[in-house]
């Protein structure tokens, strides 16, 4: 299996270059080189005609160390026996295309419904559901416990907070929680499903409404897509622009998680003080294009609005306040004994399972686990080891807090060197339409892990398929790890340490 | 009697929702905020007793004595208490113990009105309550057993004198543990951090709150209000044991509602300068306070 085809972040490929290995070739490549530290980016299935056609399964594996994307395709086929057995990182990645296809992977040991909704070509359903109609969300057999004492907990899908929709099922033994079952699929959309065919003119504020809070995250990735599959390179203006945007975007989120972790705890000043922070770093982004969540600011070619100096001046001088009452304030709260007595040992993921489960961003480098697109798969946004290694052993509320003190710490800086001297450059060039029969990779660190999208395009140059994973889609199941044997009285804090999306998982 | 009887009456029913008051409002100074207007929970009240309730078919009369009991409970305990130089209307030998199990008997309806809605949150607020309960309860004993040796009077009313001990003597050092673990008493039974946390909205790490969720309209209102006079009636026995007294009534009344209030501020930076602590930590910290009653006892007894 040499001359395997290795495209770098951001890169396209012909479909035709994707070598077509035996489902045993298939499975024998992905689990060494996923033993080996190579992490499963993407898994997708892409029909070979109408109906119940079968399905050529695609797997994107990335390598940190070179810097590389490797993608390998299996035979098409409309049974599969299931990884997820030898390679747990596959999990979701089966269920979501048995739910999308109707197709079963056998073997598989937790095989369930993942968004709830009818498959994709109307025929056949893998859990025998009626295809004419639309599932009931949630619709499915739950694990449970039994025995004296046990009992069940049901959180959600309406929660006491302004929050989105889930629903958290706990088994309990008194206090102890001895297993939680997340399902989601509130909010599912069919996002994807809705950008197949195009590029449309709507598809950009699709992808920025995705999830919210990663506008500019899933806008960057999206833009790198049909950057790579028009094969051209944004300028070093609109890439200093981005790395401003996404470190921006970074900065509002982990500030908010910082005031949220601290309400949680029921420390009050940090908690009053990062509330009003998080405000001011949304002004900022919203100085640059005149949306607090970058809406309109990324376009596939560059950036939709420019940063002239007379700004970057005004965002520096503002940027000097925020940015010694966020060192502040997080002083505090790392400096506060019963603050940390709560953060301490408190839903603890083993870097075992981390690796296991593939967990990525702020999640995974909380567990040891280093990643970092930003380093290891930089493109055209950043510079070379400009981008320290950030990482935690502790794999616990405390570690993910840290992680995210050291990435607040390096994103201030980082604004700053920014804002000085941006580099010239065309602000927008529209790249030409995409090229046909091609499969394009792009990752981008959003600020809770790197935010990827695989983009499958036909012999038109139009997207046949199109796939979005976003951190939360692999961070969930640490979650759910991080709650066994623990205090279920602690998993607000857990949930919040994690923070993550449920429209981004969705979708 | 009947003098003595509406002095305290008007104290609970006026003062009471001021002290939640304060404690919000020094809070949101704390944390850099404006906050909300002093006399909120009065407003609060007034709109909540206006207001229709909703109630859970499921539920029996059970779950509409809570509340009533949580009221009555409050305002009888409060006549077996002296407010400062205001004697307590009630007052014979032991009364202690009714006190005592009268806030039990509060707590045994709302817990009974909790388990009535056969809310699995409920109920595990409810197991949280009556476990911390049982930790809290020695601490009280011990440390009226401390005030009745002090003063060598059984009753409330005779228990609480202010000690003119230094503070150097056995009896001063007694005196201060017993103020001391009043206050962490008071703390964990009315549900303020670092024990509970009665702003957040997490139903899961809730212990009183939780209780009380399924309650509506006047209902929600008799627990609140209930809730404020419990407070009161908790910063009336540490202001008791700390009130200055010269003897003139109108000044050593003034000095104590004033302690009341400072009470609840010290409440509210308590509250702003820590976390609230891991559910499992918490029996651990009651469990000490309890021998820290003790000492006070030891310290007396040698």
């Amino acid at each position: 299996m040499s001359g395997l085809p290795v495209i770098k972040n951001g890169g396209a490929l012909p479909l035709a270059h994707i070598p077509r290995l035996t489902p045993a070739e298939f499975a024998a490549f992905c689990k060494v080189r996923l033993t080996e530290g190579a992490r499963l980016v993407a898994c997708l299935a892409v029909p070979e005609g109408e109906g119940d056609a079968p399905l050529t399964l695609y797997a994107v594996l990335a390598d940190d160390q070179a810097g590389d994307l490797l993608v390998i395709a299996q035979e098409p086929q409309r049974e599969f026996e299931s990884l997820t057995p030898r390679i747990p990182q596959f999990h979701l990645f089966e269920r979501e295309i048995g739910e999308q296809y109707g197709v079963n992977f056998i073997g598989h040991p937790w095989y369930k419904p993942l968004r709830f909704h009818a498959p994709w070509p109307g025929g056949r359903d893998a859990w025998g559901r009626d295809p004419k109609r639309h599932p009931q969300i949630g619709e499915m057999t739950y694990f449970t416990v039994e025995g004296a004492e046990v009992h069940e907990v049901a959180v959600g899908p309406v929660h006491a907070g302004v929050i989105e929709p889930g629903h958290f099922r706990f088994q309990c033994y008194g206090e102890k929680v001895l297993h939680l079952e997340i399902s989601l699929g509130y909010q599912h959309r069919g996002i994807t499903r809705l950008i197949e065919g195009g590029p449309w003119p709507q598809t950009p504020m699709q992808i920025e409404t995705m999830a919210g809070d990663t506008s500019i995250g899933h806008m960057s990735a999206y833009s790198m897509v049909l950057e790579g599959l028009g094969k051209v390179e944004i300028s070093p203006r609109a890439a200093a622009l981005r790395a401003i945007a996404l470190e921006l975007e970074r900065l509002a989120n982990h500030v908010g998680d910082f005031g949220a972790l601290a309400g949680d705890v029921g420390f009050l000043p940090t908690s009053s003080y990062c509330g009003r922070l998080r405000g001011d770093y949304l002004n900022m982004t919203g100085l640059l294009c005149g949306s607090r969540f970058g809406r309109g600011l990324v376009r596939p070619g560059g950036m939709g609005f420019d940063l002239d100096p007379a700004m970057a001046a005004k965002m520096l001088a503002a940027l000097g306040p925020v940015a010694r009452d966020t060192r502040g304030a997080l002083e505090l709260f790392f400096n506060t004994p019963s603050v940390l007595a709560r953060l301490e040992g408190t839903g603890k993921v083993s870097a075992r399972d981390a690796f296991y489960l593939g967990l990525v961003g702020v999640a995974g480098r909380a567990c040891g686990l280093d990643g970092d697109v930003r380093r290891y798969h930089r493109g055209a946004i950043y510079a070379p080891d400009e981008i320290p290694v950030m990482i935690e052993e502790g794999g616990d509320v405390l570690a993910r807090a840290l992680v995210r003190q050291q990435e607040v710490e390096h994103s201030l800086e980082f604004l700053h060197q920014r804002l000085t001297t941006i580099a010239a450059g065309e602000l927008l060039v529209a790249p030409p339409p995409p090229a046909p029969d091609s499969l394009a990779v792009a990752m981008v660190e959003g600020w809770r892990g790197p935010v990827t999208h695989v983009a499958v395009t036909n012999q038109v140059g139009r997207f046949r398929r199109y796939q979005v994973v976003d951190p939360s889609f692999f961070n969930w199941s640490g979650l759910a790890l991080a709650l066994r044997d623990e205090q279920i009285s602690d998993f607000p804090l857990c949930n919040k340490s994690f923070n993550l999306s449920y429209c981004g998982f969705d979708l | 009697m009947l003098g003595s009887l509406f002095m305290h009456l008007l104290v609970v029913l006026t003062l009471s929702p001021l002290l939640a008051g304060i404690i919000a409002r020094v809070k949101a100074k704390v944390g850099g905020r404006q906050g909300q207007p002093l006399l909120q929970l009065y407003w609060d009240l007034a709109k909540l007793f206006r207001k229709r309730m909703v109630i859970s078919s499921t539920t029996t009369w059970l779950f509409r004595a809570g509340p009533v009991v949580g009221i009555a409970v409050p305002l009888l305990a409060s006549l077996l208490l002296p407010f400062g130089p205001l004697a307590a209307p009630l007052s014979f030998s032991g009364d202690l113990i009714l006190f005592v199990y009268l806030m039990g008997l509060a707590r045994f309806f709302t817990i009974l009105a909790a388990l009535d809605t056969g809310s699995s949150f409920e109920g595990m607020g409810s197991a949280r309550e009556a476990t911390f309960s049982i930790l809290v309860e020695p601490t009280i004993f011990v440390i009226f057993i401390v005030l009745a040796r002090l003063s060598g009077d059984f009753s409330l009313n005779g228990m609480f004198v202010p000690v003119k001990a230094g503070f150097n003597t056995p009896a001063g050092i007694a005196m201060s543990l017993a103020i001391l673990c009043l206050f962490i008493v008071m703390l964990a039974e009315n549900c303020r951090i670092p024990f509970d946390d009665p702003n957040t909205h997490l139903e899961l790490t809730m212990i009183h709150e939780v209780m009380v969720l399924d309650h509506s309209g006047p209902d929600l209102g008799l627990i609140l209000y209930g809730a404020a006079m419990k407070l009161l009636l908790f910063a009336a026995l540490i202001a008791n044991l700390l009130r200055p007294a010269t003897g003139n009534l109108l000044l050593d009344t003034g000095a104590f509602l004033v302690l009341l209030l400072l009470l609840a501020v010290l409440v509210g930076l308590v509250e702003s300068a820590m976390a609230r602590l891991r559910m499992i930590r918490v029996p651990q910290l009651l469990i000490g306070t309890s021998l820290l009653s003790f000492f006070a006892l030891i310290l007396l007894l040698r």
